[in-house]
């Protein structure tokens, strides 16, 4: 899922303190299940404004919606008739979200909520962790189904670097050397000896250095 | 005699059979060229070539590629550091063909420290390829004459291709592999990390000479003095990848702080002394960290000057 963090308050009052009506759109989706920008999320941060804006003697009317997901058409239709209501939304789903919000709706500010981090897993809860860069063509099949562009901070494909310390990587010693766990898997699969092959240079076009991406898809498009 | 592939000397000297002897300079953090040469001037009649720091420990400094032209200039061999942090695909070859134009004739390649450690952490990183492929993109741009986008080099670069090796960074059970991975990919000498575990190190010398790997490529031990026991537990509590014994903490920790210089000297001698004994090991790179003056006496004490003489 697409992780993301809830954006300081004042950071958000920043952008909106001028309006007088405002809507808080969760997603229902990614930011749900990281407790970022789903329903109960909205439900607080909309408390926590009408509150600000009452203490500072001020009349702003906030509403509170969440969406099924802020990035298809269909969902995004449902506030169609109300969103001329307002002055600005305040989105509280991925960056994706937003963008795809605000290009449907070109007069109506929208403001991000939360900070998209990154593509990730539920490690426990209230832990989230990075599994992917959507680098565009995966290499997991050569690296023991572990990411080392995501997850080694120097996206060694070649790795480990010199600074692997007890499994740990020399940037933070919470963090797992990706390398460390690579061998350790291809141990456990019996294939140590796949680290010996060289993984050519990469093609990063995929990537986001190759520019925007898009995904056509003919035999399902109508 | 080896059969030699380039005009560098350290290549010649190495393919000799004598043991070779590198030290290293990180350039100044500022414009000066005398930071330079003045280091370089300290130790140039008691080393074969001298490896300029790429922006190490990634705080910002000249760099590399200028500080080996003034080293060129002085007429003493430089060796090219390039880490592949800071530069793409595009800027690597570019500066290895700049170098080349000044007849630099060795390079180190390196992924390079990550920037957080040093004084831009907000930095943006590149890594668009790394060591390893930066060592195949060097061979192939010597031996090939081709970009990598495959057209053809003119005046292809003449370089000594070398890298790093970690025996002591984990897992150490890939130490060797990671090696057998670089010759693979085409490395032709290696400066190891700063050896102070001599029995770890001599273990990995163990596991690659059963490998046959010390034919293929030439190793020079890393060795660098303490200055003060401050030093050895810094370098052994806070270094990644470094191993520094409790028993040599001791023993810098074990003489009053005025003698400590001396130790450390007198440990870096003793382990040039029994390692040069070892199978497999080619030479010795001295990295004297901000303490260039000493590489003399290392190298004299060490039983390794004067240094052959080597017709170019």
């Amino acid at each position: 899922m697409i992780v993301a963090e809830k954006k300081p308050i004042e950071e958000i009052i920043e952008g909106i303190k001028d309006y007088q009506k405002i809507l808080i759109a969760g997603c229902n989706e990614c930011v749900t299940v990281c407790e970022a920008g789903g329903k109960k999320e909205v439900g607080i941060l909309a408390s926590a404004l009408r509150m600000y804006f009452m203490n500072q003697g001020k009349t702003v009317e906030i509403d509170e919606i969440t969406l099924e997901r802020q990035c298809d058409h269909e969902y995004l239709e449902e506030i169609r008739d109300s969103i001329d209501k307002y002055d600005a939304v305040v989105s509280l789903a991925c960056g994706v979200g937003v963008q795809f919000m605000a290009e449907k709706y070109p007069r109506v500010p929208i403001y991000p909520g939360v900070n998209t981090r990154f593509m990730g897993v539920t490690e426990e809860r209230g832990v989230w962790t990075e599994r992917c860069q959507a680098c565009g063509e995966c290499i997991l099949a050569k690296t023991a189904s572990i990411c080392p562009i995501s997850r080694c901070a120097k996206r060694l494909l070649n790795g480990p670097c010199g600074g692997s310390t007890n499994g740990k990587c020399e940037i933070n010693k919470d963090l797992d050397c990706a390398w460390q766990l690579i061998i350790d898997r291809l141990k456990a699969l019996g294939k140590l000896e796949d680290y010996e092959k060289l993984i050519p240079i990469k093609d990063w076009s995929k990537d986001r250095a190759g520019g925007p991406r898009k995904v056509v898809r003919e035999d399902v498009r109508q | 005699m080896k059969e030699i592939k380039t005009p560098s000397r350290l290549e010649k000297m190495l393919a000799s059979g004598h043991l070779a002897v590198t030290s290293e300079c990180g350039p100044p953090r500022g414009s000066d060229p005398e930071d330079i040469t003045k280091k370089a001037e300290l130790i140039r009649k008691h080393v074969d070539a001298i490896n300029i720091t790429d922006n190490q420990t990634s705080v910002t400094r000249l760099c590399s590629l200028a500080s080996c032209i003034h080293l060129k200039m002085m007429g003493i061999e430089p060796t090219l550091q390039m880490v592949t942090r800071d530069r793409n695909r595009i800027a690597l070859q570019s500066d290895i063909l700049g170098a080349a134009s000044f007849d630099i004739h060795n390079i180190l390649c390196l992924s390079g420290d990550h920037q957080v450690f040093g004084d831009c952490p907000n930095a943006q990183n590149v890594f668009d390829i790394d060591s390893m492929q930066l060592i195949q993109l060097v061979r192939l741009m010597r031996d090939e004459g081709n970009f990598l986008g495959g057209d053809e080099i003119k005046r292809p670069p003449r370089m000594f291709v070398g890298a790093a090796a970690n025996p002591f960074a984990d897992p150490f059970e890939i130490r060797v592999p990671r090696l057998a991975k670089k010759v693979a990919a085409g490395v032709e000498f290696i400066q190891t990390q700063c050896i102070y575990n001599l029995d770890k190190f001599e273990l990995w010398m163990k596991q690659l000479c059963d490998r046959g790997l010390h034919e293929k490529v030439y190793i020079l031990a890393g060795v660098t003095p303490f200055k003060s026991a401050g030093m050895a537990k810094y370098m052994k509590n806070r270094v990644p990848g470094m191993d520094v014994p409790d028993d040599v903490v001791k023993r810098m920790a074990g003489v009053p702080k005025e003698k400590q210089p001396e130790e450390g000297i007198n440990i870096c001698v003793e382990s040039i002394q029994r390692l040069k004994e070892l199978k497999g090991v080619s030479g010795f790179h001295i990295m004297a960290i901000e303490w260039e003056e000493k590489v003399p006496e290392i190298v004299e004490r060490g039983g390794l000057y004067p240094r052959p003489e080597i017709n170019d």
